[in-house]
């Protein structure tokens, strides 16, 4: 930020006004040390506080001036002549004022120290618990995905078929968790390589005679998905599944060159 | 004279600064503190303790916490809303008077001050109402930007440039006249 945007910004009002923060004070005060052009706007930001609130300010009559200046001065008046009575002090007792003063000084310091030591350990106890807590809730959340996960995956009504690695990639490998009951169907990609930019997984039932391809689904986002479990569309009939690598967006037939794993049911 | 003159002066605590003190910022202050407190003789009494402190207290500023007319309106807020409350006042900033600095120009108790005020209420009376009102909320009833926000119904990211251009609006109007 330009001293010009800064002085903009009208912080340097608020500055005067006194609505500023310790540490935006700070900062203020330190621009000010650096910047000759913002001091001068400050205090010409101030003189302008100092006419209008004057201007508008009822007549102020002399009496409160003389007041004031006696409740200050008249009182520190009477302390000066006192003073001549106050009687030298001699030997030791002019030390042991001074060492109790000190005594007391670097006790107060170390006191002082031990303080702000400890309030330093609590902060920082503080935000290691909010650390902790954090980490707790995001754990909490990933458990709770992987139960339903699992709660899919077991479910014994499920016709599990396994797809297998084929030309393209033999040890690419996937498997069908088809569910007739709730009519569902998952497949579990954590055997997939993740697809090259640009192309994207998508799944397939087939029928065998005559070879008829039905798309179910796509494998969006793999990456994101660390669980490569994916929810695709249900199929009423299907002899066997198949998985290929197509154009992002997906293909309307499957481009066969790219099949990465096949099974059936 | 400048705050950077006048406080070694006040630092050595002798009673020519302190007449320098008091011609510089004891009109601004009543101003102030008039806003707040309609009641003339309690005004002036809330002024002169505000000088008593400030006198008795100046060794707890420092300018590293911002201008000494900042410290001292502050001083002057404060003990005004003191008085209010010892007064049975609500506590709350938002209960203070709705009338506004301009208000005091009205007063009757000012015809002597007739001829100067003439020329101020000129100025004064040229601002537009919404400068008013923002000025006489941050500056002189010492409302946050929040609260600010709340009562303008502006936004609170607006506050502090709507602020800034009123200011230069009264500067522009402070060298016209």
């Amino acid at each position: 930020m330009s001293t010009q945007e800064y002085i903009e910004s009208g912080i340097l009002e608020l500055y005067v006004y006194g609505k500023l923060n310790d540490s935006e004070v700070e900062e203020v005060v330190k621009m000010a040390k650096q910047h000759a052009e913002i001091r001068a706007e400050i205090i010409e930001i101030e003189n302008a506080m100092v006419y209008l609130s004057g201007s508008v300010a009822p007549r102020l009559s002399g009496k409160n001036y003389e007041a004031i200046k006696q409740q200050i001065f008249g009182s520190e008046t009477k302390v000066v002549d006192l003073k001549p009575e106050v009687k030298p002090k001699s030997g030791i007792s002019q030390y042991l004022g001074w060492a109790a003063a000190i005594v007391f000084l670097v006790g107060g310091g170390y006191l002082y120290q031990q303080v702000e030591g400890k309030k330093e350990a609590i902060a920082n106890i503080e935000k290691e618990k909010g650390k902790l807590q954090e980490a707790v809730v995001d754990l909490e959340l990933k458990n709770k995905a992987n139960e339903e996960a699992l709660a899919l995956v077991r479910d014994p009504k499920n016709t599990i078929v396994p797809l297998a690695g084929q030309e393209v990639s033999p040890t690419s490998f996937a498997k069908v968790y088809w569910n007739q009951e709730t009519q569902t169907v998952y497949i579990d990609g954590a055997g997939l390589p993740e697809p090259p930019e640009g192309y994207v997984y998508q799944v397939w039932a087939l029928k065998l005679n005559p070879l008829t391809p039905l798309s179910i689904g796509l494998l969006d986002d793999f990456k994101g998905d660390n669980k490569r479990l994916f929810p695709v569309d249900n199929v009423v009939e299907a002899e066997a599944f198949g998985i290929t690598l197509e154009p992002a967006g997906g293909s309307v037939s499957p481009t066969l060159e790219q099949l990465y794993t096949l099974g059936k049911v | 004279m400048t705050q950077e003159e006048l406080l070694p002066l006040i630092y050595k605590k002798d009673d020519r600064a302190f007449t320098l003190l008091y011609d510089m910022y004891s009109k601004s202050l009543f101003g102030v503190i008039s806003n707040l407190i309609k009641d003339r003789e309690e005004a002036e009494d809330v002024l002169q303790d505000v000088f008593v402190k400030i006198w008795k207290n100046i060794d707890s500023y420092s300018e590293d916490k911002g201008r000494f007319y900042t410290w001292i309106v502050n001083i002057a807020r404060n003990s005004s809303i003191d008085k209010l409350r010892s007064k049975g006042f609500n506590n709350s900033q938002k209960n203070l008077s709705a009338d506004n600095f301009v208000h005091l120009l009205d007063d009757n108790t000012r015809m002597n001050n007739k001829i100067d005020s003439i020329g101020i209420q000129e100025f004064v009376k040229k601002l537009k109402p919404k400068c008013i009102k923002i000025i006489d909320l941050l500056f002189f009833k010492g409302y946050t930007q929040q609260e600010a926000s709340d009562e303008l119904e502006i936004p609170l990211g607006t506050v502090k440039t709507q602020n800034r251009n009123c200011i230069n609006e009264l500067r522009n109007l402070l060298q016209v006249s």
